[in-house]
């Protein structure tokens, strides 16, 4: 044990800064070893506060360590790693260095123990996330990455604004239990909320993520939303308004998974259903259900990460296919992703023997034992909802189905061993969960068996008629079929909405802006020009005119004096007589006055 | 989405160990009727037998049936609809 562990997040972040300047195979030992140096520094972490400075009178807490923040640190480490092995193929160095940008803020806004560390690092999130996507440098990834990108300042500055209003009440930028009672509280909850894609503000999500990268979607998978069950855990235990928020996440988005033909699409609008979970458990606040949503946070980077490898994997190599219209019938060619996919499809419906089935139930469970019988329905529908739409459609529509005559070969060796690797630990997760997951579990509760011979042909029968309905639906022919289309969600009141937005305001703003014109530019202004110009030598004239008649000038002689004291004033030019003159009255003014 | 007669033998096969495979299924359920076996059930309804099946299977079944004959009606647009 080391007595002075360093910063996980500093080691990736900073040490992420070389990964430009570095090639090839060094590049590759060098990206291993960053989170390999922070795992042995987590390992040696105890629970504590380290690494605080002092800002404006605030106390900076850059290491907020207890059982909460170790057991994120842990699994957002280790899938950095499997990301690592998994993108190990690709040259770009943005992307590489992306990946740690965005794997390093998510370990600081875990490891911050006050709002201003915790809400820098949030941001930085957000910049990581963006790049992974603009990497990809397609016109559709760049329209996707500034969504991205504006969705999430948004929900920042709300978050800031929240952040600042709970400072200046309670005079603690600490980040504790926040509880919804005032006004920053409800910005916070909903700044949380923006990134925890709840339902309508979900859709930055599902519109980003098939975007990004084949790689940069494993980071993006893990970070943004666990950062976001992480802060509802520490601020809103027990909230119960996010019972049904969570209720609302894990039912809605499996109606459009089951009509998506964009397989990454699919996992997207599936890792939303997962979160729903999470949120119930942290909305029920009970012991049990917060370390199931903990338990439910490790698992599911695990088999997300391992089902977007394998779909990604896919796309590699049949050059960027990812939607079920153009996959199918691969198994023959690439059988271990094939194991690998149906691992993790196996993983996320919660088979038993497979990760999902020991994190899961424990939510369900905690949902049962405080009475919360419609939430507990709907969760159930939700667990079979996910087997039907990523646990089959998944592997079904790439490996089997019908014949889509592509030929390729296995994935590369890099990604087998990340995805061999994750799929192990989803196994043993499912299989030893006492001796892998259960001892991180952070808060105090009773001890949960999930293999009890109850659950486990409960849950297998659920499976089981699951898998019945979904063959006697395809081979009825009422499943379905894969229709090469978008389905319209809530982003579409930004891109959409953001169209006829433009068109309403060119037209109300421009017409605005064209009645100004002429009412001012042109009327007005040029009034004003004309009276400044024509002005005085009307006046002038007007007051000489009576002068010259009076002085017997004869009318065709006023006429020339007329027009020479015309030119005179508008070209500002006097004999130096009148100058002089004026002068002198002006003087006289300033003088007596 | 063709006749079951048209699908290669392994799909046949496969197909038929899963409807056995809910049989016995279903069957193991009901021999739970018996009062002595504890479900740990802590709602009533996770007594009744085959409740699990029904429940899955029903839950698919309305699952594609909105998403096809309601939400895709609704919201399915052609794959150029955000280019325009």
């Amino acid at each position: 044990m080391m007595s002075n562990p360093l910063p996980p997040q500093f080691i990736i972040l900073l040490g992420g800064l070389l990964i430009p300047f570095l090639k090839g195979k060094a590049r590759l030992v060098y990206m291993l070893a960053l989170p390999a140096f922070a795992f042995f520094n987590y390992l040696s972490l105890e629970e504590g506060i380290y690494w605080t400075s002092s800002f404006m009178n605030f106390e900076l807490v850059f290491g907020r360590v207890d059982k909460i923040s170790l057991i994120f640190i842990n699994v957002f480490i280790i899938v950095t790693a499997i990301a690592v092995i998994y993108n190990s193929h690709v040259k770009e160095r943005l992307e590489h260095f992306s990946g740690f940008l965005y794997a390093g803020s998510a370990m600081g806004v875990i490891l911050a123990g006050d709002l201003i560390t915790f809400f820098v690092f949030w941001e930085l999130l957000t910049v990581g996330a963006a790049f992974l996507i603009l990497v990809r440098k397609s016109a559709t990834s760049m329209g996707a990455a500034l969504r991205y990108l504006l969705v999430h300042v948004l929900g920042g500055l709300i978050l800031l604004a929240g952040i600042i209003l709970h400072i200046n009440e309670t005079g603690s930028a600490a980040f504790t239990a926040i509880g919804l009672d005032s006004v920053a509280s409800y910005l916070i909850f909903f700044g949380f909320g923006v990134n925890c894609a709840w339902p309508i503000l979900h859709s930055w999500l599902s519109d980003s993520y098939p975007e990004s990268t084949v790689g940069g979607i494993v980071f993006m998978a893990t970070f943004t939303t666990k950062a976001a069950i992480y802060a509802l855990m520490r601020g809103f235990p027990g909230e119960p308004s996010l019972i049904w928020i969570g209720v609302g996440m894990a039912t809605f988005p499996i109606f459009y998974a089951v009509i998506e033909n964009d397989l990454r699409r699919v996992l997207a609008y599936s890792l939303i259903n997962q979160v729903g979970f999470m949120v119930v458990g942290i909305g029920i606040g009970t012991g049990l259900s917060m370390n199931g949503s903990a338990a439910h946070v490790y698992s599911d980077i695990l088999f997300k990460g391992l089902l977007f490898m394998s779909v990604g994997a896919v796309m590699h190599q049949t050059g960027g296919k990812a939607k079920a219209t153009e996959l199918g019938g691969l198994f023959r060619c690439m059988p271990f992703t094939g194991v690998c996919c149906i691992i993790g499809a196996a993983s996320i419906s919660a088979f038993p023997l497979f990760s999902g089935f020991v994190s899961k139930s424990i939510i369900m469970t905690a949902a049962a034992e405080g009475h919360h019988a419609i939430v507990w329905l709907a969760l159930l529908f939700a667990s079979a909802g996910v087997f039907h739409h990523a646990g089959i459609k998944i592997p079904f529509f790439v490996f089997f189905s019908h014949d889509s005559g592509i030929r390729v070969k296995e994935a590369p060796m890099n990604m087998r061993i990340a995805m061999g690797i994750t799929a192990v630990a989803c196994i043993a997760i499912g299989i030893f969960p006492n001796q892998t997951i259960y001892p991180l579990l952070p808060f105090d509760a009773p001890a949960y068996h999930p293999y009890t011979f109850a659950h486990i042909m409960a849950q297998s029968l659920l499976l089981l008629f699951s898998a019945l309905a979904f063959t006697l639906l395809l081979t009825g022919g009422i499943y379905p079929a894969e229709i090469r289309s978008v389905n319209i969600d809530s982003d579409w009141f930004y891109r959409k909405g953001g169209k006829w937005a433009y068109i309403l305001f060119d037209r109300t703003l421009n017409s605005l802006n064209a009645v100004a014109h002429k009412l001012l530019i042109a009327g007005t202004v040029s009034k004003l020009c004309q009276i400044a110009k024509e002005g005085p030598a009307y006046i002038l004239t007007a007051l000489l005119t009576p002068i010259w008649e009076l002085s017997g000038t004869p009318p065709d002689q006023r006429e020339k004096l007329r027009e020479s004291l015309n030119e005179n004033i508008q070209n500002g030019v006097f004999p130096i007589g009148i100058t002089a003159c004026l002068s002198v009255v002006l003087l006289g003014i300033l003088f007596f006055f | 989405m063709s006749d079951s007669s048209h699908r290669p033998k392994s799909a046949r096969r496969i197909v038929a160990a899963l409807f056995i495979t809910c049989g016995i299924g279903v069957l193991l359920d009901f021999l739970f009727l018996s009062e002595s076996f504890d479900k740990h059930a802590l709602f009533e309804w996770e007594n009744w037998p085959g409740f699990y099946a029904v429940y899955g299977f029903v839950a698919c079944v309305l699952l594609v049936l909105v998403s096809k004959y309601v939400l895709r009606p609704l919201v399915m647009r052609d794959e150029d609809y955000y280019d325009e």
